[in-house]
């Protein structure tokens, strides 16, 4: 690893450290939802209603860390924030070992 | 942008799950032309840089959140379709992993963020800067392409809501699927994204471009090209 790449790594690791940040301010903010990424309880309320496919597909899916959240919906601040560091060491490496599994087909090593 | 499973109707996200797979299929065999060896580790880290980016979520005070993509700044310095690999592998994990994005919405949310966002981010970015190596038009240029390639991302994803209504209804006219129709989703997608996430986008890309340059400039792929 080269000097710079290794600076590089320490600036994502920092980047890792700091995610919090992006619980913390839409709390502060009182920011909710992105747009059309609501639970099926959310477009209750906002429709009175939850179209029929959508409620069908809603659940299509169930993630082992769903909202980068290890604790539940109902976990303390802290475990959500710990949860959500975690999750980016964790989303950090998936990537990497991906990124190195798919180019270790494609490449050719220069040696 | 990471749109859920449910919001978007079997019609829209078999085609859209088919155009991400040419887009990836094409970017393997032009990085198994292309892709030295020492652009791996800059590529595992493009990824990583990506996932975390998305981690934070910009609040719009009283309103909704989002985030910057980094899509476009990985375009600029390792080339358009190593951004198509880099982030369609991390909206996969997201979508698998974390339920950021639906398993059905795997091909749009690819679309939208891994194809349009990277290939627009590079064409402003090279069309603005024009023969410009550094100073004020070339990181203009770099901000540029994060803003419009985020900003026309959102519109893509905002279309692909609000087409639901018109091709999925059922028998008593409820939509089935997203219910906002084009006039409701794609202005909401686009300001928030044009006025607030796209501009953090372009800071983003500028700020990481001026550090690239400064300190390994013969890397960045967008100024390599004649």
């Amino acid at each position: 690893m080269t000097r710079f790449q290794k600076k590089l790594w320490i600036g994502l690791l920092i980047m890792a450290l700091l995610t919090p940040f992006g619980i913390f301010l839409p709390e502060k903010f009182n920011a909710g939802d992105a747009w059309g990424e609501w639970g099926t309880d959310k477009i209750q309320e906002l429709l009175g209603y939850v179209p029929e496919g959508l409620k069908k597909l809603a659940d299509f899916w169930k993630a082992p860390v769903p909202d980068y959240n290890f604790g539940g919906e109902n976990a303390a601040f802290s475990t959500q924030v710990i949860s959500y560091i975690v999750s980016g060491v964790l989303g950090i490496a998936a990537a990497v070992i991906l990124i190195y599994l798919i180019t270790k087909f494609l490449v050719k090593h220069e040696k | 942008m990471h749109i859920p499973d449910g919001y978007l109707s079997p019609q829209t996200f078999v085609p859209l799950y088919g155009a991400s797979f040419v887009f990836w299929a094409v970017a393997l065999k032009k990085l198994k032309k292309e892709l030295s060896a020492k652009y791996i580790p800059y590529l595992a880290m493009a990824a990583a840089f990506s996932f975390l980016i998305m981690m934070f979520n910009v609040p719009i005070p009283g309103g909704t959140t989002g985030h910057a993509v980094g899509a476009g700044i990985i375009a600029i310095l390792l080339g358009p379709w190593a951004a198509v690999l880099a982030v369609s592998v991390v909206l996969i994990i997201q979508a698998i992993v974390f339920g950021d994005g639906g398993i059905t919405a795997i091909g749009a949310n690819c679309f939208n963020m891994a194809v349009v966002m990277p290939f627009v981010s590079y064409w402003v970015f090279k069309l603005v800067k024009g023969n410009a190596k550094g100073g004020a038009r070339f990181y203009a240029a770099a901000f540029l392409a994060g803003w419009i390639g985020l900003s026309v991302a959102s519109v893509a994803a905002g279309f692909e809501f609000g087409i639901q209504p018109m091709i999925a209804s059922g028998p008593d006219g409820k939509p089935l699927y997203a219910p906002y129709p084009l006039s409701i989703a794609v202005p909401a997608m686009a300001i928030e994204h044009m006025l607030v996430f796209g501009i953090v986008e372009g800071m983003v890309t500028a700020l990481i471009l001026k550090y690239f340059v400064k300190h390994e400039s013969e890397l960045v792929y967008a100024t390599k090209e004649a």
